[in-house]
């Protein structure tokens, strides 16, 4: 069963403060990852189906009603010793749990919360718990899987409307749209409650969060990130995440079978998500209808500073940390030392570099306490150039194009 | 802590830490053994907490841990340059020991929230949840308070082959404890003192972690990166 969710993205087990009490099993308040996957990501929580049955037939999932694969289904009770015996083992940091569609929505979702109910009522069980709501499912439901789940999510599956309708008919937005706006109102409410009173019960404390599909439909990545950049400030979503189209079947619809998955596209997603959320970017000066695409040889934020020259070079000894912050080359726990190891004395180079700044990608943009600087009036290609030639991307092997042909 | 001590009591300059035996001798310098002194680290462990934050002695403890020859030296020039300077100096990155300290600092962190990650409990006979870990650093002081708060329900042990201790939590409180075993000849026969479904749900957890792969996405070096090879031995996953 985990075979089918895997494709599942979110592995986050952190942003949640549920406390071990009357010497219960677990806690969750912190992020592990308990073991990595040879694909390189992170295994932190037990990510299962209840079951693969789906009355449901979008193109791009492994579960879709008309594609020929052997059903089966979990007992609540299955999943409730499973998750149990390996939270115990120290193997996992809580349960996530999702499912294909039985009957209707309801009669699915009351079968998920009626897992996390057990877990947590039963078995004391305080540890993380993941479920996914299912488009539809009423709000009584949501109300109480809010109670026992640290985060509830709603798949958005694709970044607009036209693809959903493409490739899951059976889906509408308008169905993905109303729990979150449901659960948004919610956890405001409890937040409000929780102030008043400090015993008031636990609502989904890690928030709420989505995730789409991308380049199994033609959007570009202005669509996506608008989209993305609507959901971070208009439901309060914690993440939103990005999944590369693993091709699974060879429908008209969808990219054939032999195609590349996207990584380096996703890479550059979540590296311009990183900068809406860490670096205070505003979307629209990551991509806009000048700029479409991402580049995907470069990162966003030097894609970013090579347009906005203008704006350098920095003194690093004097700018502010907003300013620190979008120089390429330079991370968010570099930037707060930077800012304040200058309090002690003025910056170098050798300092810099010790810090951990990129100085290869860096000096083009800033100048510090040291009579060397890049003193030539390069444009920005040139330092793309410069950038390209002394570093090797991993990536370069197979660089898989963007759908822009469409 | 005993050292300090004695470069302020004696007024030295020029001082580097020896693990004891190994001072070879050199033109113009002076051996001096330290003997840990519970009285005069006290005092300079009250001077630390008067003159930088609690986080930064934890900081310093951590360190501490790492336990790396010759890494003695970063932390007693960071203790000196704590008692020379008037101000709180922990934020002062541009200073090599300063730099020095909160690299190792992270080492220690991410060795600690790794064996977080990596210890895999195997559930005995007698309802205990043993592990055996065999961490870069010395970090089972870091780690007890983690434990003890998750798995309040259990009793375990998890035990450092290198280092030949381990803790024990008996249900009320974690004690440090060292195992024979030559006589009980745990590590051997571990198998033989599982509880009855222990494999059942190792089996499981194996079949779980290779269909959670999703093949079309292999990367090696990623993975490799994230849990390297030394800590395959201890990782049921990865038997």
């Amino acid at each position: 069963m985990a075979d089918a969710a895997k494709y599942d993205v979110s592995c986050a087990s952190s942003g949640s403060k549920r406390k071990n009490e009357n010497k219960g099993l677990g806690n969750a308040s912190n992020g592990i990852c308990h073991t990595y996957t040879e694909d390189g990501r992170c295994v932190s929580l037990l990510k299962i189906l209840l079951t693969n049955h789906c009355i449901f037939d979008c193109a791009y999932c492994v579960s879709r009603k008309s594609n020929d694969i052997k059903r089966a289904a979990f007992t609540v009770q299955e999943v409730v010793d499973l998750t149990i015996n390996f939270y115990r083992r120290n193997y996992i940091e809580g349960l996530f749990l999702s499912s294909g569609i039985f009957k209707d929505a309801d009669f699915t979702m009351e079968r998920l919360v009626r897992v996390a109910k057990k877990l947590r009522t039963e078995h004391n069980f305080n540890g993380y718990i993941h479920l996914k709501s299912i488009p539809g499912a009423s709000d009584e439901l949501m109300q109480e899987a809010g109670l026992y789940a640290d985060r509830l999510s709603v798949n958005l599956e694709m970044p607009t409307e036209e693809g959903l309708k493409l490739l899951a008919p059976d889906k509408n937005r308008e169905d993905m749209i109303k729990p979150m706006h449901y659960l948004k109102n919610q956890l405001i409410l409890r937040t409000e409650e929780k102030k008043l009173f400090k015993k008031a019960p636990l609502f989904a404390p890690a928030g709420q969060s989505t995730q789409m599909v991308i380049g199994a439909t033609p959007e570009n990545d202005h669509h996506i990130l608008f989209t993305a950049n609507h959901f971070y400030k208009s439901f309060n979503m914690k993440r939103v995440y990005y999944s590369g189209y693993v091709p699974i079947s060879n429908d008209k619809r969808l990219p054939g079978l032999n195609t590349a998955v996207p990584m380096v596209r996703e890479n550059r997603l979540y590296q311009a998500d990183w900068l809406m959320r860490f670096y205070g970017f505003k979307v629209n000066e990551i991509v806009n209808d000048s700029v479409p695409h991402l580049d995907l040889d470069i990162d966003p934020k030097l894609s970013w500073a090579i347009r906005n020259m203008q704006l350098f070079p920095v003194d690093i000894n004097k700018a502010d940390l907003q300013v620190i912050l979008r120089i390429p080359g330079i991370g968010v726990q570099s930037a707060q030392k930077i800012v304040k190891a200058r309090l002690f004395s003025k910056l170098n180079w050798e300092n810099l570099k010790q810090i951990g700044v990129a100085i290869n990608r860096a000096r083009y943009f800033i100048t510090c306490s040291s009579n060397a600087f890049e003193r030539r009036d390069l444009t920005g290609t040139n330092i793309k150039q410069f950038i390209l030639a002394e570093s090797q991307s991993k990536y370069l092997k197979n660089k898989p194009a963007q759908l822009s042909l469409f | 802590m005993t050292a300090v001590f004695e470069i302020y009591a004696r007024k030295l300059k020029y001082v580097k830490m020896l693990p004891n035996g190994t001072y070879s001798g050199a033109l113009f310098t002076d051996e001096l053994t330290i003997v840990t002194d519970e009285n005069r680290a006290r005092r300079v462990l009250q001077g630390l907490t008067k003159k930088i934050a609690s986080a930064g002695v934890q900081r310093l403890y951590a360190a501490h841990l790492a336990e790396i020859l010759e890494e003695d030296n970063p932390i007693v020039g960071y203790m000196r340059y704590v008692f020379d300077n008037e101000k709180n100096i922990e934020d002062d990155y541009g200073n090599r020991y300063v730099l020095r300290v909160s690299e190792l600092v992270r080492m220690v962190r991410r060795e600690k929230h790794r064996m977080e990650a990596f210890i895999r409990f195997q559930k005995l006979k007698d309802e205990t949840f043993y592990a055996t870990v065999d961490p870069d650093f010395n970090v089972l002081p870091l780690i007890l308070k983690h434990f003890r708060k998750r798995y309040a329900d259990q009793k375990w042990i998890i035990y450092d082959t290198r280092r030949a201790f381990g803790l024990y939590y008996d249900l009320h409180q974690v004690e440090y404890i060292t195992l024979d075993f030559s006589e009980e000849g745990v590590g051997k026969s571990i198998v033989s003192k599982y509880e009855s479904d222990e494999g059942i749900y190792q089996v499981l957890w194996k079949e779980y972690f290779k269909s959670v792969n999703i093949a079309s996405r292999k990367n090696n070096k990623l993975h490799l990166r994230h849990v390297p090879k030394r800590y395959w031995k201890n990782l049921t996953e990865k038997l």
